[in-house]
């Protein structure tokens, strides 16, 4: 038997379980799949916790249900990978051998990594809602604010989604018009970019709908510590900014075990192949989610555009043929921009956001880069279709590879 | 203007003021590249981090991250915002010859 090993179930080890089990050889193939959790969240739900949108139980399902019979499940934490050996070992003392390995341990937050983050203020007036736990306390302590300066930081790129801190801001500025207060806070959103966004037109356009939503908007700004005394950030060029409720998006980094294996950069990813998800030290391992060293954008769209082609060369590869299948780095993302609408975006490697329209068949067109209530639904619609399509392997009527149809250049 | 003042140097600039030939590079193109991002002097500890920038741009292809930087050149982080004020990746890799550092998407 070969054996297929998966380390990681979470939105991209999920599905490629999914697409494989069903087409792969049971007389020759065992699939293996590890997770140290049961709980599978929805990640994209933790931005709305925090302004009552979803409860907790809209975000949580267990992973149990998400796993066809005939795939090998463990539920442990992966102590390390030796791929020199072709093995891994799991914190419940097991010795896994593979012939092939897919990494898709995601990536999460580190606040340990910026002084005085996780300090005393550490959700108390400072949060985060890249996790379940930062999201719920944040949703508790908005409930009773009464108003002040809210600072949005992101500490360093790349971080997942990076378009979330921009929705987060701006679902701030409807909640708090809703709860009548707006005129009681100042926003302002402080990144280390040299603009709204990562790049030029895109940023021109979140530039301009962060001005009229009256949020003010502080660039090139890199954060060395948090004052949570004197309720101040400082940078490393000693800019200080005071606030009252602190919004962080922490350092992003890879899972430790991929230190402890030493197969990652300084922040864990692991250097892969942006086209065919290979590591590019072990040919036998492929890298595909969050926990890629790939300038593509950190999202679950993405992931899954990946395990479209990571599945085509696996299946290549397996019959001993080459790698057809190439990623173009194709991200699409919904972005949510308060008071019932949104604004999508679409885009890969080499061509940036544009506007124009998004054609998809039998729902679509949505318009790019542009606020509509028709974005809003995509984006509300994606958490069904996370559940429902996408975890589940299944097709969606969007082609992996990025189209320039509708688009106006 | 900043195009005529290295122009003199003889090196080929790309729109945003990189060298398009890290070979074309000598000392003299980084004093002149760091006077236009106002950085009067190039000290010891200045070129410690453009030769860590040389050397990795030279093995890897690509500019090193502010982290690898800190990390693999010894220079701290608080040390490099004070010599390459407002943005240290991308003026430094200026003032080293090579491409301007890949952001992400
Ligand atoms: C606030 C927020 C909003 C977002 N919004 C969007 C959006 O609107 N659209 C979108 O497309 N994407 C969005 N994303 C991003 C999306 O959730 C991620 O890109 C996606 O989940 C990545 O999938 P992954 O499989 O790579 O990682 P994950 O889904 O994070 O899975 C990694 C898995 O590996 C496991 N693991 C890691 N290390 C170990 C170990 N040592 N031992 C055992 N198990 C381990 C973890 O338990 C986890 O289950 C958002 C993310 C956040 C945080």
């Amino acid at each position: 038997m070969k054996q297929l090993l998966i380390l990681g179930a979470g939105t991209a080890g999920t599905m490629m379980v999914n697409k494989l089990e069903p087409v792969l050889d049971k007389d020759e193939w065992q699939i293996t799949v590890v997770d140290q959790y049961e709980t599978h969240y929805y990640q994209p739900g933790f931005l709305f916790i925090p302004f009552g949108i979803y409860t907790k139980k809209d975000v949580m399902k267990p992973k149990r249900d998400f796993f066809p019979s005939g795939v090998d499940v463990i539920f442990s934490g992966i102590d390390k990978i030796i791929p020199d050996q072709n093995q891994v070992l799991l914190d419940n003392g097991k010795v896994l051998k593979y012939d092939f390995l897919f990494i898709a341990t995601g990536s999460k937050i580190n606040p340990g990594e910026t002084e005085g983050l996780q300090g005393e203020g550490w959700h108390k007036n400072i949060f985060d809602f890249y996790t379940i736990e930062g999201s719920l306390a944040l949703a508790k302590y908005l409930k009773y604010w009464e108003g002040g300066k809210l600072v949005l930081n992101i500490a360093e790129m790349p971080i997942k989604c990076p378009v979330a801190p921009l929705e987060f801001v701006f679902l701030s500025d409807w909640w708090f018009t809703e709860q009548g207060i707006r005129d009681k806070v100042e926003i302002e959103y402080v990144t280390p970019l040299p603009g709204a966004f990562t790049k030029p037109r895109a940023s021109k356009v979140f530039g301009d709908f962060l001005d009229k939503k009256n949020i003010n908007l502080t660039s090139d700004y890199n954060i060395a510590r948090v004052e949570p005394a004197e309720n101040k950030i400082v940078s490393w060029e000693e800019k200080e900014i005071s606030y009252d409720l602190l919004i962080s998006i922490p350092t992003n980094m890879g899972d430790p075990v991929i230190e402890r294996s030493g197969l990652g950069d300084e922040l864990n990813f692991i250097p892969t192949d942006k086209e065919t998800l290979q590591s590019k030290k072990f040919e036998n391992i492929f890298v595909l989610g969050d926990a890629t060293d790939l300038p593509s954008s950190k999202a679950g769209s993405v992931a899954h555009f990946q395990a479209d082609i990571l599945f085509d060369n696996f299946l290549s590869i397996i019959d001993n043929r080459p790698m057809k299948a190439k990623f173009d780095g194709h991200a699409n993302c919904y972005i949510e921009s308060g008071f019932g609408k949104g604004i999508l975006i679409d885009f890969n490697y080499d061509t940036e956001p544009l506007p124009g329209k998004f054609p998809l068949p039998g729902i679509g067109p949505f318009s790019l880069l542009e606020e509509t209530k028709m974005n809003h639904y995509g984006k509300m619609m994606f958490r069904w279709m996370y559940w429902n399509l996408l975890l589940k392997g299944a097709e969606l009527p969007i082609e992996a590879q990025m189209t320039m149809a509708g688009k106006r250049v | 203007m900043s195009q005529i003042e290295i122009a003199e140097l003889n090196v080929d600039l790309d729109d945003q003021g990189y060298l398009t030939d890290h070979n074309q590079w000598t000392k003299e193109i980084a004093v002149a590249i760091a006077g236009e991002e106002g950085i009067i002097e190039l000290t010891d500890r200045h070129f410690v981090v453009i030769d860590f920038m040389r050397k990795e741009f030279k093995e890897t292809g690509t500019g090193p991250s502010i982290r690898r930087l800190t990390k693999q050149s010894g220079v701290p982080t608080k040390e490099l915002y004070a010599l390459f004020p407002g943005g240290p990746a991308k003026k430094a890799a200026r003032i080293a010859g090579i491409k301007k550092p890949e952001g992400c998407i």
